[in-house]
């Protein structure tokens, strides 16, 4: 492993929080600008915190200590048991193993506020401050740590190969561990807290209620691609091995299925409505950044193509199902873009990936293993977290709040007091 | 109809893992582990249904 290389690749992701903030405040509504990147801070903040006090102990390392019990005659490596405030690290250079459990700590707590970011933009313009901030609290503290545990961190799911003869679940650049997670918590919050108001007519059908700066949105996607190469490399290296040529491949295949996946939305968005959607193509975007990313560093540049160019088709259409059919008030397409994209990248991997061991039914039976992990535990886990922290501090502003936007509501101000003019506000004198 | 659906998850995964343990051939696990994902999907359709409902009712 390149130590140096790695955390280099580790300094560019907050790059990724940063486009994905621009991307969540710009989709949502100018009432609620400064609120939407005030709660992405704060995420980030509180994730960072709890993460190294509690997660890490629980996501572990490969080769350390964890919890583990034995079932069917195979041992199930279910929970990291390193020691608290991450005390079992040294960083003064003593230990030669510390090295990889530093670096480690230090991908997985910018994963971590990742992880807690992606629900902000699905709860977006109602969901309240604390509660999004003890749900960070939640989603870092566990719930990331564990799924970062069975993938990242040797669990069962990395030992499916030893344990059942099949090959083990692969997860390069965190499509499950971090964005489909993201994305369940999404849902989650959604369920939850419900539509905006007037987003739904009482036949149903859903009012456009675009984002208020596109171009920030498009911004944010150059810059989720910069820190989305770093989150791609260095858990390339870190927990595959990957050497500096394999790097080169992850920064190409990134690019290239970027690409594909805005291109393929912006053709489809033209097909079907005469003008590309800019919004959905920005979606797009990070839809194949986020499916190239669970293989980033197996698949050659046309398998990398063909991923992007699926994900940004599937997400242009999961968009409209979600709001169409199921009544999904996602401001930013998180559910889609995350969780959808993130299950077709892990698939993906199974069908597309080079692997020097494993035929390809078995690396596609061991990602399938993962995808129902996350369906079947995360995704009930999440739900429930989330319903009882619901109970105990409710997650929805009131309907005052709904329309007053919540940066007056909660921060007393609004983002841009001297340039914008509600329409629902403005009454002729 | 929350509960059945989160049940509903839960039993996929454990098919899942039933199918990892009990079968040995290739072509059972991988028939098992689709059937354990279909069943999580009818949850996930279930809790969909659940919140489509209360939606309405909120309304």
């Amino acid at each position: 492993m390149n130590p140096v290389l790695c955390l280099f690749c580790m300094m560019l992701i907050p790059l990724a929080a940063a486009g994905l903030a621009l991307i969540h405040q710009g989709l949502g509504r100018s009432r609620s600008a400064a609120h939407a990147m005030l709660a992405t801070l704060c995420a980030l903040a509180i994730s960072a915190i709890i993460f190294v006090i509690f997660g890490f102990s629980w996501a572990g390392v490969s080769g350390a200590s964890a919890h583990s019990f034995a079932a069917g005659g195979v041992r199930w490596d279910w929970l990291g048991a390193a020691p608290f405030f991450a005390t079992g690290i040294s960083f003064d250079g003593s230990d030669g193993a510390g090295l990889n459990s530093a670096l480690t700590l230090c991908l997985m707590m910018f994963g971590s506020g990742l992880t807690a970011m992606i629900p902000l933009s699905a709860g977006s313009d109602r969901w309240r401050l604390v509660p999004a901030c003890l749900a960070s609290a939640l989603l870092a503290g566990f719930m990331f740590p564990l799924f970062a545990h069975w993938a990242w961190g040797a669990g069962w799911l990395a030992q499916l190969g030893t344990n059942f003869g099949i090959s083990g679940f692969v997860d390069a650049g965190g499509a499950g561990v971090i964005q489909v997670v993201g994305g369940l918590m999404a849902v989650s919050i959604i369920w939850i807290i419900g539509p905006r108001r007037g987003k739904f007519a009482d036949d149903g059908m859903p009012a456009a209620i675009p984002g208020h700066n596109i171009v920030l949105v498009l911004f944010g996607c150059i810059l989720a691609l910069v820190g989305w190469i770093g989150l791609d490399s260095s858990s390339s290296i870190l927990f595959y091995g990957a050497g500096p040529q394999q790097i080169v491949g992850v920064v190409i295949n990134a690019m290239l299925s970027a690409s594909a996946g805005c291109l393929a939305a912006v053709a489809v968005t033209r097909a079907r409505y005469r003008k590309p959607d800019a919004s959905i193509s920005a979606n797009g975007w990070i839809a194949g950044l986020v499916a190239g990313s669970a293989a980033c560093a197996m698949v050659s540049p046309v398998a990398a193509i063909d991923t992007g160019l699926v994900a940004g088709v599937l997400v242009t259409y999961m968009i409209e199902i979600a709001e169409l059919h199921l009544r999904v008030d996602d401001p930013g397409g998180a559910v889609s873009v995350h969780a959808g994209a993130g299950i077709w990248g892990l698939i993906a991997v199974g069908l597309f990936g080079h692997f020097s061991e494993g035929t390809r039914g078995s690396h596609l039976l061991a990602q399938l293993v993962g995808v129902a992990a996350l369906l079947g535990f995360m995704l009930p886990l999440l739900y429930a977290g989330n319903l009882l922290l619901n109970r105990f501090v409710p997650y929805r502003v009131d309907n005052d709040g709904d329309w007053q936007g919540m940066d007056i509501r909660e921060l007393g101000a609004g983002a841009y007091p001297e340039f914008v003019v509600h329409a629902d506000e403005f009454v002729p004198r | 109809m929350r509960l059945i659906g989160c049940l509903l998850l839960l039993s996929g995964f454990f098919i899942v893992l039933a199918a990892l343990v009990l079968m040995t051939s290739f072509q059972s696990r991988l028939g098992f582990v689709v059937a354990g994902v279909g069943v999580e999907v009818l949850g996930v359709a279930l809790l969909t249904q659940a919140y489509k409902a209360a939606t309405k009712e909120q309304r």
